[in-house]
């Protein structure tokens, strides 16, 4: 594979490092002299806290401190804001609200002593009833969870509604068909394979903080430490080093956090804090668990006019959601997907409950794999009600490519798409109509198979600032050229890679945009130090963002070396054009072969010519982009199931997917993003579950419970694209790290169900597991968010 | 990541030797060969033992053979050598059934056979092959060696008749003419413990059963057999119908438990389901 | 307890408590940190390395218990600069995204290949089984392990 001069399949700046075992990852970091950090968990849900004994702890010859939520309170840190206006413990000091819940943090010379000395912590609990069932959490007699908040007579977080109420009632009232279905998108988590950890350096003399974090918004991490901690910004640098996956997991700041920074100030050395697995599981981020009931209005023909959706939102025990929206149940309300409909009106009620805070994480665009979820299952349920083809249903109902710019119903501005062309493709490849054939002749013999057909419409990019900001911090993202005298470049940029390939990526972008070759082009990242201001790397929103100030900023450093080409062309700027050919890009004069290579220029620029006025001297360029719009990838699924009818087992025969993300910068990186979301589809869909028993305890706290897709899950996935460039995109690019997540899902689900369907069954909750399709084949699902009784 | 308790270690170079050192140590001292099931348990603190004993040396431990009309598996014989033995998989289709659906291939390059047995994890797959089989175990102690039927080796969850100052050697299972064995496991995924499994194993003489096995592991079944269907089998000859009653015995007599693998009546249903299906083709087998 | 460990043909002998577990011992003792940990549970297989030649997970072997015996690593890999062909098949298959579950993945394609140099689909997706990878949906690994079998069938 050669490398292009610009977009194009290029191999992996980054994986030189990797293949050898040279990347730096957090636990790689080693500094001198220093200490490692272990958290004590509550083995409670709910619990008041009577006492807590760290003598023998500290009385251990390794341990050179103990921190409660006592000595944090002395510091006014035993609590600390979240992204959605609530607060949350750092360390318990009145009670307990969830199993796993931060207690105490050690601080010893070794890992092993720091675990060993948990054990010598003595805590005196007085348990409390815990409210598990997120039905039961506004039950009269509920235990109240937040009795830290000021005159709190319930676990209510928020009621919220979005769309016309009226106009959508009035719709169901007069129509033909309605159907309705209630489901739960359970709680997961984004699981990635590197937990969460930090390594906190402060230095005394200097009065500087060096926090090395895999964080997904490293600058964003050090504006919070600052009015969390009330350190002087200046005086913070936050590194993130090469993560190993992130998938929204590594957004929010974690208590564990905050306690290797308050132990490195208190020994005056660096403390290393490290998550284990069942640490990272039962404490950090959770992504969706919500309780859904949605309701399709249709004409018997089936045109679908209106959806109505209620959803119980169960957030844990602090609202520590981490969105950047200004609506509490974030992006939910795009559940009117990718069709054309009259109305729409959703109400969600936010609930707390004793499990562990977080909700939006795992590559769910904000709960938009809740919204896709819930629409592509109500398509299906409409179309078993109406006795149609799911395609035919979702292709007769597709907003048509005329339709764009599309205002919903409920006030998003899609912008662009073609929609029955991205299906139609999908139903090629896949050979549908052989497929519905092999079905029919299986079902003959009873067999079962499944076709399941999912349609997203995804909104990323986050995002205007009008209706998004983190703690009041506008989405924007910044990005800083600068061309040596040789022409060689460095792009730094605001967000952080955790996979993504934005070493490669956004070297193509600037590639492309100064007609160099890629390698020519270092992307420095994940230090606030050295990159500019930006929120980072979530909702899929590195290349519509940062990949845009990447453009920009390139486009800025053209147009300088134009005025700097001109005086070394001794012509005008403006009869100058921009021309790129196998050799590169360079600035020539109309009409003429003259001309100056942007090496030639940057050379130029550091020279002795004199500079045209205005120019001091180089090509840098710093830009901050502020996205006008979201952008709008969509795509098409369709999986292809087989079902053991003695054992409910679901084996995953095919998968074809085609995702439309406007421009590819580079369609390797993206089909492997593709391939990735595509999997973890098939472990929600099948096997990933975080259930509780009645008193709280957590049923998937360890990768033996908690279960991930192997190679043997998956099949070998079959891609497809179509390429609708975004508008007001700089580059005509949509994003596409979440696309695949969000929309395989449903398809899978709706393949298993497809292949029930002689049993007569609607739905059943994910994930399906042999027990759970063989139950629903007796007519008796499970209910998955529970302990199985 | 979660780490181990302190405790003191040694390497044992002999049988003899180890049994010395599982003297010299006590109760409190375990045995250590893959240390799949063990370590994980003493990093979660599950299990806190005083002193571990390696045994990974004893070579005399990984036999793996036939002597005779038995087949001979040494304690120390790795997940992945019985997978890999062709006369293990000629003679018993259920080992490399079974061990074919055990952890993974990497665990399965350190977990061992004596290990799995003795962890006697009440799901645990070998534990149902061997019962299907009808297996032997030798066990030697201070006082010489004892041989134990498989089908009175565990004692209960997690428990088994090898006592603290004993070690499991080896498995003794007897090769016989017109035999044929299969193993069914329904997982939640790859590399799980099973939902429900079974090992089936019959020996048939013109058609009729003249001797049947049934392992069954994770549905409560008492020593991991299903004697009632075994008996029932005998005699009969091995028709869809004679296979579906057997099942239908075999799965009445399990006691499941409700986890998040499943609920009892799923079990109950697969218990009955893969005793089938393993019949069926271990049927198929033996007539080969 | 004094042991004595090969890595990657070099010899090692350091004091370690026998609770130390290898993947420790490669990491914190030896600074080679391209072996990774993911889990508490020996599912994930991100700290899978050679020991004797055979893949294992070293989150759940001792280091006491590699006394006397040869590990090798992703980091011994490369010989005299030359990649293996299964590093090169996973760049030039797009076979790792964040890198984390990289080295143990190469560890066991390296043995795999070993084993049987023309593996099929469904015998590389078995022997990568118990190894977690959360960002390629295994597709490009299993592309990454057929190019380096085919790479080596070439020469």
């Amino acid at each position: 594979m050669s490398t292009p001069m610009g977009f194009g399949r290029m191999h992996r700046k980054e994986d030189a490092r990797f293949i050898r075992g040279r990347g730096g990852y957090v636990d790689d970091v080693n500094l001198p002299g220093m200490l490692y950090g272990a958290i004590l968990r509550s083995p409670h849900a709910h619990a008041r806290i009577v006492s807590i004994d760290t003598s023998a702890a500290l009385a251990h010859p390794k341990v050179k401190a103990v921190i409660t939520g006592e000595t944090l309170a002395g510091l006014n840190l035993a609590w600390m804001p979240t992204l959605s206006a609530d607060t949350q413990a750092v360390l318990a000091t009145d009670k307990v609200r969830f199993q796993g819940q931060e207690v105490a943090f050690v601080v010893a010379e070794d890992r092993y002593s720091a675990r060993d000395a948990l054990e010598l912590i003595d805590v005196e609990y007085d348990a409390l009833d815990a409210v598990i069932d997120a039905r039961k959490s506004l039950d009269p007699d509920a235990p109240i969870i937040r009795d830290d908040h000021e005159g709190r007579a319930d676990n209510k977080i928020f009621d919220w509604e979005a769309g016309d109420k009226a106009t959508t009632d009035a719709v169901f009232a007069q129509a033909e068909v309605t159907v309705t279905q209630d489901m739960l998108y359970p709680r997961v988590h984004p699981a990635p394979l590197e937990t969460c950890g930090a390594v906190a350096d402060f230095d005394k003399v200097t009065g500087k903080l060096t926090v090395w974090c895999p964080t997904q918004a490293p600058h964003a991490h050090r504006t919070l430490y600052a009015l969390v901690a009330g350190l002087p910004e200046h005086k913070i640098r936050v590194i993130s080093p090469d993560i190993g996956g992130g998938f929204g997991n590594k957004v929010g700041i974690y208590p564990g956090y905050v306690c290797a920074i308050v132990g490195s100030i208190v020994t005056g050395k660096p403390v290393k804090w490290m998550e284990d697995r069942s640490e990272n599981l039962m404490s950090t981020s959770f992504a969706r668990d919500y309780h859904m009931r949605g309701e399709v209005a249709a004409t018997r023909d089936g045109k679908i006019q209106a959806i109505r959706v209620k959803v119980l939102a169960d957030h844990g025990a602090f609202n520590g959601t981490a969105q950047p929206t200004k609506f509490p149940a974030g992006f939910f309300h795009v559940f009117t997907g990718s069709y054309d409909l009259r109305a729409a009106h959703c109400e969600v009620t936010g609930v707390y409950t004793n499990k562990a805070p977080g909700g939006v994480a795992y590559a769910c665009s904000f709960r938009i794999t809740e919204a896709v979820y819930l629409v592509e299952r109500m398509i299906d349920v409409l179309a078993m009600e109406l006795g149609a083809d799911p395609a035919e249903l979702r292709m007769k109902n597709l907003l048509r490519s005329e339709q764009f710019p599309y205002t919903s119903p409920t006030g998003w501005e899609y912008d662009s798409g073609d929609y029955q062309k991205t299906l139609q493709l999908a139903m090629d490849m896949a050979g549908y109509d052989a497929l519905r054939r092999e079905q029919a002749e299986k079902r003959d013999r009873g067999e079962l198979m499944g076709i399941g057909i999912a349609f997203f419409t995804e909104a990323v990019g986050a995002g205007p600032r009008k209706h998004m900001d983190i703690l009041g911090l506008g989405m924007a993202d910044g990005a800083e050229l600068r061309v040596h005298p040789t022409g060689k470049a460095v792009l730094r940029v605001s967000c952080q890679s955790q996979g993504q390939g934005h070493e490669t990526t956004f070297a193509q972008i600037v590639a492309s945009e100064l007609g160099i070759s890629p390698d020519d082009v270092d992307v420095v990242h994940g230090d606030t130090d050295q990159t500019p201001f930006g929120l980072g790397t979530y909702g899929s929103r590195s290349t519509p963002v940062s990949g845009a100030a990447a453009a920009m900023v390139s486009r800025k450093v053209r147009e300088r070396a134009r005025q700097v080409a001109a005086a070394m062309l001794e012509a005008s700027p403006e009869d100058l054009e921009w021309a790129v050919n196998e050799s590169g890009g360079a600035w020539t004069v109309a009409g003429t072969g003259a001309g100056k290579t942007i090496q030639e220029i940057a050379l130029a620029a550091h020279s002795s010519l004199e500079l045209p006025e205005g120019i001091e001297g180089h090509l840098d360029a710093t830009c901050v982009y502020n996205p006008p719009n979201l952008t709008y990838p969509f795509g098409a699924y369709i999986c292809v199931v087989d079902v053991d009818p003695g054992t409910g087992q679901v084996k995953v025969r095919r998968f074809i997917a085609v995702d439309d993300c406007g421009v590819r910068i580079n369609p390797m990186i993206v089909e492997g993003q593709v391939h990735g979301g595509l999997a973890d589809g098939v472990g929600m869909a099948l096997m990933q579950l975080m259930a509780f028993d009645e008193d709280g305890n957590h049923l998937g706290a360890s990768f033996m419970d908690y279960l991930l897709p192997t190679a043997m899950e998956c099949p070998s996935w079959e891609l497809g694209e179509t390429v609708t460039p975004s508008p007001h995109h700089p580059i005509g690019a949509k994003g596409v790290g979440e696309s695949a997540t969000v929309g395989s899902p449903p398809a899978v689900v709706n393949a298993v169900l497809d292949a029930l369907r002689p049993f007569g069954v609607r739905h059943a909750d994910m994930p399906l597991t042999p027990a759970g399709v063989w139950r629903a084949m007796q007519g008796n699902p499970i209910r998955t968010d529970l302990a199985i009784s | 990541m979660q780490v181990p308790a302190s405790f003191e270690f040694e390497r044992a170079e002999s049988v003899p030797h180890a049994l010395e050192l599982l003297e010299r140590y006590g109760p409190e001292a375990r045995l250590v060969a893959g240390g799949h099931s063990l370590i994980p348990m003493m990093k979660l603190r599950l299990a806190q033992p005083d002193a571990l004993i390696d045994i990974n040396g004893l070579a005399e431990l990984s036999q793996l053979g036939v002597e005779g009309d038995t087949l001979v598996i040494g304690a120390l014989v790795r997940h992945a050598a019985l997978l890999a033995d062709d006369a293990v998989g000629a003679y018993f289709p259920i080992f490399h059934e079974a061990e074919r659906v055990i952890a993974d291939p990497v665990v399965r390059n350190r977990g061992t056979v004596g290990g799995s047995l003795c962890q006697a994890d009440p799901s645990e797959d070998l534990s149902a092959a061997f019962a299907a089989v009808r297996a032997d175990a030798v066990i030697v102690g201070p006082g010489g060696s004892r041989t134990v039927p498989i089908r009175e080796f565990h004692v209960g969850p997690y428990e088994t008749v090898v006592e603290p100052g004993e070690i499991l050697t080896e498995l003794r299972v007897r090769i016989k003419p017109g035999a044929g064995s299969a193993y069914e496991k329904v997982e939640r995924r790859v590399g799980d413990w099973p939902v429900a499994a079974v090992g089936a194993y019959l020996r048939t003489n013109e058609g009729m059963i003249v001797e049947a096995g049934l392992g069954l592991t994770a549905v409560g079944a008492e020593h991991f057999a299903a004697p009632d269907a075994e008996a029932y089998l005998i005699g009969k000859a091995a028709g869809e119908d004679v296979l579906r009653e057997a099942a239908r015995i075999a799965a009445a007599s399990c006691a499941p438990q409700a986890d998040q693998r499943g609920p009892v009546d799923y079990k109950r249903h697969l218990a009955g389901e893969l005793t089938y299906r393993a019949l069926s083709r271990a049927a198929e087998r033996s007539r080969a | 307890m004094r042991v004595s460990v090969t890595v990657n043909g070099q010899n090692y002998v350091r004091d370690v408590e026998p609770r130390l577990l290898l993947v420790h011992f490669l990491r914190d003792e030896l600074r080679l940190t391209g072996t990774h940990w993911g889990c508490d549970t020996s599912n994930c297989g991100v700290c899978v390395v050679q020991l004797d030649g055979v893949p294992v997970k070293s989150c759940t072997v001792l280091a006491v218990m590699a006394d006397g015996h040869e590990v090798t690593t992703v980091e011994g890999l490369e010989k005299d600069g030359a990649l293996d062909p299964v590093q090169e098949g996973f760049v030039q298959c797009h076979g790792l995204q964040c890198g984390f579950c990289t080295p143990g993945m190469l560890m066991t394609a390296r043995w795999l290949l070993d084993r049987n140099p023309d593996p099929d689909e469904g015998e590389i997706r078995e022997a990568i089984s118990g190894q977690l990878c959360r960002c390629t949906g295994y597709e490009n690994i299993v592309r990454s392990v057929r190019w380096a079998a085919e790479k080596e069938a070439s020469v």
